[in-house]
């Protein structure tokens, strides 16, 4: 990595923060592998990584809700220990949420001063000198709003600026973004990337963590990529390129991919027609094979889990129809399409997949306890036999089936998950995002998994919006983009820039047809 | 607001001890106080341990433990019943009234019948319109109080007849010298704990109070669980009306006034959470039996019977902190 060697050397001037050699382990992962990062005063510096690379990790260093179990954080040159987030605020280091944390119903002003309120005599709230010094901030950030509505009045993207006003109450020299933008429309965005710069212009130091190519090349400066926990190098934006910072996130070629044989399809299990919701999802129509993986692909918002849920018998379709084996089935709920040997390891598993207090056994049994169950009595003994027998082929690791569920890894209880709906024996196994928030181990086991159950004969759904899963598990890809299916690829066709078009409404196919956007 | 905690790097030897003491007392808390109770009492009076004196408490307790029962699967699915005070009025007027009316027999399936349709009333408020349990129950609490008093004319009924009616066996009799009420109370909470751990019924009451959502993505029909949790309820409250109606041979229109907190503060101080999820039939008994011991024994003591609500109300708060702390693995929050 001389690339990064010769960056740092190359400003004068001591970093405002500066990270080396980082180091943070949770059971059973290496979060972060001796990671360096350094930001200077007036820099925009991007963290890029995959879900699950250790950018929430590192970043949660930053703002001193971590501690690092090895390396050395310097503020302005200075080695500093920060113990809790209170510390790292006072040292000027400031980190705005991804999940917005403000309270709806008090006002721009009081969410702003939260724990600073301004005050009269030491008791009363000073109203007058609170809008001042907010409406200051306001001005600073080009917000039109009044400081005295209250947040919940707000669109989202305006919160996102109520966040950072909060942060610049304490005059920060780093400010850490986290991936802001998740929810932002194009134009607010816009908006943001102007605060950004006028930030940068005041001399404050940026890091910017995102997964969005565009905007970190629009953005930054600097970019530091990270990859499973490990430092994978820091490149000038001016000097690299989307291919090379993606390899170097990835880790490996697209062309790649397309050496994996995709096996002969068995039977057509599920054929869906002309599926819709009003105002989620419409003429969605595909089918999916025995021993097949179709992946579903899109942005937030384009309403992969609405077409899931719904073939689940959570939603309830409004137009269209779907068939299993070539029967023509209504899915009125979750309880039907397991009948029909559909399913679905959600989206949320913590509070869709699991009864976390309830422990793996039991967890296990859930959705087909009839099948236990004799005159109402359950056997229990039957249930310990089956949830070990899916505990020896998934590797769960936990002590016992009478663990509870609460106290098991994520990767360990997205297994439970898919142990539980392995053993309801479907013909149709949907998995929405299988791999959300798993460690990186865990990760390829599951994907592995995912193709082997296919390989076994199930019909299997993957939906996912991390491309590089999609691309490993999927024999097709179905691109969904505002709630309509935009173009479907055959795993030997995909190209990374093709399945973008895709996903953003630019096919051929959508462009034929113009569909309003997203704004 | 949710806050990532800190992780703090000094945890030490005498911390890591703390902590598994604070998770024992909440695992056994309730037990420790159960035998504590029943310590300090034998230990300030003579009678307390007498085989007599227990009998009594645990005749006086099996109204109260009776609808606790039903009220703990309630709790367990996630909800809560506060009306089962009045509806205990309301059964127990039912029963006494129609025994004169049309027969012992047929009063007991008719007050079950009636009981039960108030119970499905609430089941279905809660269950399938979705409405706050809570506001239902409460707002339940009063219309039936109100029905009660219709029904009655605000005059207090009573058996005539009361010597010769074999509807006397649920209150008054006894078998190999326990009481009737404390064999139903037993037996039911024996049947029920079963059905709570054995059956698939108590299986889904469980998941819909831990995780409603993931119960419905299991294929579990929630709207129906919670019907079937205030059914329970309802038909436990209509057991302890029997009893009531029997052992007193007369009932007033708000004989059961009160009844609803002291059955939850039984409930909780069993260790069942109100957020649902966990709990046990065998836990409630306990709670239920320390309610009953702190009000004889204070009784024994010479303190006036309203000194008891005080020192319950304590109890309950202790039980409640010690369980939070437990989870918490600290006693006071630093923020």
């Amino acid at each position: 990595m001389t690339a990064q060697s010769s960056l740092n050397t190359q400003t004068g001037d001591t970093p405002l923060l500066q990270l080396k050699g980082v180091s943070k382990s949770f059971p059973g992962v290496k979060a972060l592998d001796n990671v360096d990062l350094d930001v200077n005063a007036g820099e925009v510096h991007a963290l890029l990584g995959e879900n699950g690379a250790g950018k929430s990790t590192l970043m949660k260093v930053l703002a001193g809700i971590y501690h690092p179990d090895e390396g050395e954080i310097r503020i302005e040159g200075t080695p500093v220990r920060m113990q809790k987030p209170m510390d790292a605020k006072h040292m000027g280091v400031l980190l705005i949420h991804q999940e917005l944390s403000l309270v709806p119903d008090l006002s721009v002003a009081e969410n702003v001063f939260l724990g600073s309120l301004p005050k009269r005599s030491g008791l009363f709230v000073n109203n007058r000198e609170l809008h001042e010094r907010c409406g200051a901030i306001l001005k600073r950030l080009n917000c039109r709003f009044k400081s005295n509505i209250p947040v919940k009045h707000l669109s989202v993207a305006n919160q996102q600026m109520v966040e950072i006003a909060r942060a610049l109450v304490f005059t920060p020299k780093v400010v850490i973004f986290d991936e802001p933008t998740a929810s932002l429309t194009d134009y607010e965005k816009v908006v943001l990337f102007e605060v950004i710069r006028e930030l940068k212009s005041q001399g404050t130091g940026i890091v910017y963590i995102s997964h969005r190519m565009d905007e970190i090349f629009e953005l930054s400066d600097r970019i530091t990529v990270l990859r499973d926990g490990q430092y994978r190098g820091t490149f000038a934006t001016r000097d690299t390129d989307e291919e090379e910072v993606t390899k170097r996130m990835i880790g490996r070629d697209l062309e790649s991919l397309a050496e994996v044989e995709s096996p002969e399809p068995g039977e057509r299990i599920i054929e869906v027609h002309q599926l819709g919701i009003e105002g989620e999802f419409r003429d969605i129509s595909f089918d999916v094979h025995a021993g097949e993986v179709v992946g579903m692909y899109g942005l937030v918002g384009a309403g992969r889990t609405q077409v899931v849920e719904t073939l689940f018998g959570i939603r309830k379709p409004e137009r269209g129809t779907i068939r299993i084996r070539d029967e023509l089935v209504h899915l009125s709920s979750p309880a039907d399409a397991i009948e029909h040997g559909l399913a679905l390891v959600p989206e949320n598993r913590k509070e869709q997949g699991l009864v976390l207090g309830m422990n793996c056994r039991d967890n296990t049994s859930l959705p087909n306890l009839a099948e236990y169950t004799r005159m109402g009595w359950i056997d229990t003994a039957k249930e310990t036999e089956v949830f070990e027998r899916y505990q020896e082929q998934l590797q769960i690791k936990t002590p016992g089936w009478y663990q509870a569920t609460l106290n098991l890894s994520g990767g360990n209880q997205q297994k439970v998950v898919i142990g539980k709906w392995l053993s309801t024996q479907p013909s149709v196994l949907i998995l929405d995002e299988p791999t959300r928030g798993i460690d990186v181990g865990s990760k390829a086991e599951i994907h592995q998994l995912i193709r082997d159950l296919a390989k076994s004969g199930l019909a299997v759904i993957v939906v996912s919006s991390e491309m590089p899963e999609i691309l490993t598990v999927s024999d097709r890809i179905l691109a969904l983009y505002n709630g309509t299916l935009t173009r479907v690829f055959k795993r030997a066709e995909i190209t990374e820039d093709d399945l973008i078009r895709a996903i953003t409404g630019q096919s051929a196919d959508a462009a034929s047809e113009p569909v309003a956007s997203g704004a | 607001m949710k806050a990532s905690l800190p992780m703090s790097n000094s945890s030490t030897v005498a911390t890591d001890n703390r902590k598994r003491v604070l998770q024992f007392l909440g695992k056994h808390g309730i037990l420790l106080a159960f035998l504590l109770c029943m310590m300090i009492f034998s230990l300030t009076t003579d009678r307390f341990l007498s085989t007599g004196n227990l009998l009594t408490v645990l005749m006086q307790v099996s109204i109260l433990g009776t609808i606790a029962l039903g009220v703990t699967f309630v709790v367990i699915g996630g909800n809560l019943d506060l009306s089962v005070g009045s509806l205990l009025s309301f059964a127990t007027v039912l029963v006494v009234d129609l025994h004169d009316k049309v027969g012992p027999t047929q009063a007991i399936v008719l007050t079950i019948v009636f009981t039960l349709i108030i119970g499905a009333i609430n089941g279905t408020l809660v269950g399938y319109l979705k409405l706050n349990s809570l506001i239902v129950t409460l707002g339940m609490l009063s219309a039936i109080q109100g029905i009660t008093l219709i029904y009655t004319s605000g005059q207090n009924v009573d058996i005539q007849d009361q010597e010769n009616t074999w509807f006397a066996f649920f209150g008054r009799e006894a078998i190999f010298g326990i009481p009737v009420p404390a064999i139903i109370f037993i037996g039911l909470a024996i049947i029920l704990q079963v059905v709570l751990l054995k059956t698939a019924f108590g299986r889904k009451v469980f998941a819909i109070g831990g995780n409603g959502v993931a119960a419905a993505f299991s294929g579990i029909y929630r709207n129906r669980m919670v019907f079937s949790t205030y059914l329970l309820s309802a038909f436990t409250t209509a057991c302890a009306a029997i009893i009531l109606g029997s052992r007193v041979m007369g009932s007033q229109n708000n004989v059961g006034q009160g009844y609803e907190l002291q059955v939850l503060a039984g409930v909780i101080l069993g260790g069942t959470s109100l957020l649902g999820g966990s709990g046990s039939i065998m836990r409630t008994v306990i709670g239920i039996l320390i309610l009953g011991f702190i009000q004889n024994g204070l009784l024994l003591l010479g303190y006036p019977y309203y000194a008891q609500w005080l020192v319950t109300w304590v109890v309950i708060i202790l039980a409640v902190w010690l369980d939070i702390a437990a989870k918490r693995g600290r006693l006071l929050n630093d923020f």
